[in-house]
């Protein structure tokens, strides 16, 4: 159950806008993609919205967070100014990555996030890396490490929680397991139930999670990180979850069994989450339609934005391949 | 001065940085352990007891995690020193190498700096197909990796400590038949004398290892040696071969071997390294791009076999080019 006496009331106002800051965005890419607006293709994160706000909702600032092909919604929680994030999508000058990375690589240092790794798996060990420097540095900093359930098929995933467990590292390991592998169902590919299993055998915790319940992740991602930043080591959480779209632009989940369709859209995280609050007085259907006019707002305002921002120059392709000169 | 082997200038380089500079750390494979090797090549021997299991991070047999984890403590201001054993074993590495080090900072803005030095021993010495690679050209395909590739212990001391302090990922290629091994009858005594004192060869310049003013020879590695050993037998004919070492490949001095073409109008590219896609191919190209006029014969490549390297040393003889098959093309050339 909630422990209301756990989170501020700030907290939880907090962590349920960024929902629906994420959820919002989302749906307004999605269209202007359909609309032909954004050039490239998006990978959308609508249903996971409770992992991304409840596990950076436990983050600093100066702490770190990698991610993968569908970053937007961690992005969004980790502080990556929406105008910034909707800049890349339009590809402008004014983009988090200056328009060189598009939707799979979106990040800003300034805040904590690296620019999103879009190979599966890929950012585990550079996470893991970026954990063994702050024990180096000892400077305290907390790694996240955002990937999917088919990323712990990859041997990155291995040799990288392996390393942060043996060396205790301060990282947490946050599977937001949404049942496909792009269109493969978890079952064809591995024969535990809960990828959580695999942390024993890196002798750290494994913990599942309904990752749809904001209020739960939030708990299991506050003990996670407090362990981490005490020098406790990794932990594996396992966010059970769901894609509301299909796996990209062009997917119409064909895959997907419409009875388990209706079971997962039905346990929405969002509505789920503002109900609590009202029960628990935190939050009020009026107050809930505020934030819902006040985050439109602001992604009317970085669309705008993104509009009116300049294209980056042909030239512009030179810059940053190396410190110090182009060669 | 006093004579060192690649491995003891290796070592040096590594020791004084890590005295300098406590963000520099060795992290790799059986690179620590005491009573172990000090990596595949001894180079690291010793180094654990001055500095630290901390500092020389022995790690599981993981290449992706090695470079992940390098190239995630480089992003945070450590400048890591990551070591595979073999070379060949870096594939496994492949995607954080290729796909992270070398595009994170142009994600990022140029907010992201990748201070990593990657080891990557290379070169044909009896162990086979898959101990034997040469990945140099391979990895200087790239953009955004730097290249280095020390022939000489003064070179690779140098060579390395610039490597340690760059702040963009740099491969260092080391020749095993270089190193300095005793007992290993293939191996080349290349050790001399390496000053005790600070010294940084810059990223970027080639060396004219050998003036002479007939034919401009380029090798790299060992084959910088093979070179100089076919130099010395063609003087005795009245041929100068001039000897260049470009040293690094990314970023390479062009103008160095431009002007040794301008002065010779001749060039040989002796490369153990594939020849296909290789990086002789490369230079050929920026001399008949930009010089054309100068040249006074075809350029020429000597390279291996488009092959995997095989066992048989009767086989490895045929498969890597030495000072014969050098001569042989000098002949041709000025015959």
């Amino acid at each position: 159950m909630i422990d209301k006496t756990k989170i501020s009331p700030n907290k939880f106002i907090e962590t349920y806008t960024t929902m629906v800051r994420i959820r919002q965005f989302e749906d307004r890419v999605y269209l202007l993609f359909l609309e032909g607006e954004m050039p490239g293709t998006i990978h959308l994160y609508q249903g996971q919205e409770a992992v991304a706000a409840a596990v950076c909702a436990n983050l600093r600032r100066e702490d770190l967070i990698t991610s993968t092909h569908r970053p937007h919604g961690h992005a969004i929680a980790k502080g990556v100014s929406l105008r910034s994030l909707m800049a890349e999508l339009f590809a402008k000058k004014t983009g988090c990555c200056e328009a060189k990375g598009g939707s799979m690589h979106m990040g800003d240092m300034d805040v904590g996030m690296l620019p999103a790794i879009a190979i599966v798996g890929g950012g585990i060990p550079v996470a893991t890396g970026l954990a063994l420097a702050s024990k180096m540095m000892h400077s305290g900093k907390v790694a996240v490490s955002f990937f999917g359930d088919g990323a712990t098929s990859e041997g990155a995933f291995h040799e990288a929680v392996n390393m942060g467990a043996i060396w205790n590292l301060p990282v947490v390991y946050v599977c937001e397991n949404n049942l496909y592998g792009a269109s493969t169902h978890q079952s064809k590919v591995m024969k535990i139930k809960n990828v959580a299993e695999r942390a024993s055998s890196y002798g750290i915790p494994g913990k599942v999670v309904d990752g749809n319940d904001v209020f739960s992740v939030y708990e299991v991602a506050k003990e996670a990180i407090s362990r981490a930043r005490k020098g406790k080591g990794p932990t594996l959480l396992e966010c059970k979850t769901y894609r509301r779209g299909g796996h990209s632009r062009s997917d119409a989940c064909r895959y997907r069994g419409k009875e388990e369709e209706k079971v997962w859209l039905a346990k929405d995280p969002i509505p789920q989450a503002r109900k609590k609050l009202v029960q628990l007085g935190v939050l009020t259907e009026k107050k809930a339609k505020e934030i819902e006019e006040k985050v439109k707002k602001e992604i009317k305002d970085a669309i705008e934005y993104a509009r009116r921002s300049p294209s980056p120059e042909p030239e512009d392709t030179l810059v940053n391949v190396f410190v110090g000169g182009e060669n | 001065m006093r004579r060192l082997s690649v491995a003891e200038a290796v070592r040096e380089a590594i020791a004084e940085e890590m005295r300098q500079n406590e963000k520099v750390f060795c992290i790799g494979e059986d690179i620590g352990i005491e009573g172990g090797f000090g990596g595949a090549f001894g180079v690291t021997q010793g180094l654990s007891e001055e500095f630290g299991h901390q500092r020389i991070l022995d790690t599981p047999i993981a290449e992706a995690g090695i470079a992940g984890v390098a190239i995630g403590a480089a992003i945070m201001g450590m400048r890591p020193i990551a070591d595979v054993q073999y070379g060949d074993f870096i594939f496994v590495a492949m995607d954080q190498l290729i796909n992270n080090a070398a595009k994170l900072r142009y994600l990022s803005k140029g907010k992201i700096k990748v201070p990593l030095v990657m080891r990557i021993p290379v070169g044909v010495s009896g162990r086979g197909t898959q101990h034997a690679q040469s990945l140099e050209s391979l990895l200087s395909h790239i953009p955004g990796l730097k290249i280095v590739c020390p022939s000489t212990p003064y070179d690779a001391k140098g060579l390395l400590k610039s490597a340690i302090r760059d702040d963009n990922p740099v491969m260092v290629f080391e020749h095993k038949l270089l190193y300095g091994a005793t007992g290993r009858k293939e191996a080349l005594d290349v050790s001399m004398d390496v000053p005790k004192e600070e010294y940084l060869i810059p990223i970027g310049r080639a060396d004219v290892k050998r003036e002479g003013k007939d034919i401009t020879i380029v090798g790299l590695l060992k084959t910088v040696h093979t070179a100089l050993t076919a130099a010395k037998r063609l003087k005795k004919e009245g041929i100068e071969l001039e000897v260049i070492d470009p040293r690094t490949l990314v970023p390479l001095d062009e103008e160095t071997i431009l002007k040794s073409v301008k002065k010779t109008g001749r060039i040989i590219i002796i490369q153990e390294d594939n020849l296909f896609s290789g990086w002789g191919a490369e230079v050929i190209s920026l001399v008949t791009e930009k010089i054309f006029d100068y040249l006074d014969a075809p350029p020429k490549r000597i390279g291996p076999p488009a092959t995997p390297v095989p066992f048989a040393p009767v086989m490895e003889k045929y498969y890597v080019p030495d000072e014969e098959d050098l001569i042989k093309e000098v002949a041709k050339i000025m015959g």
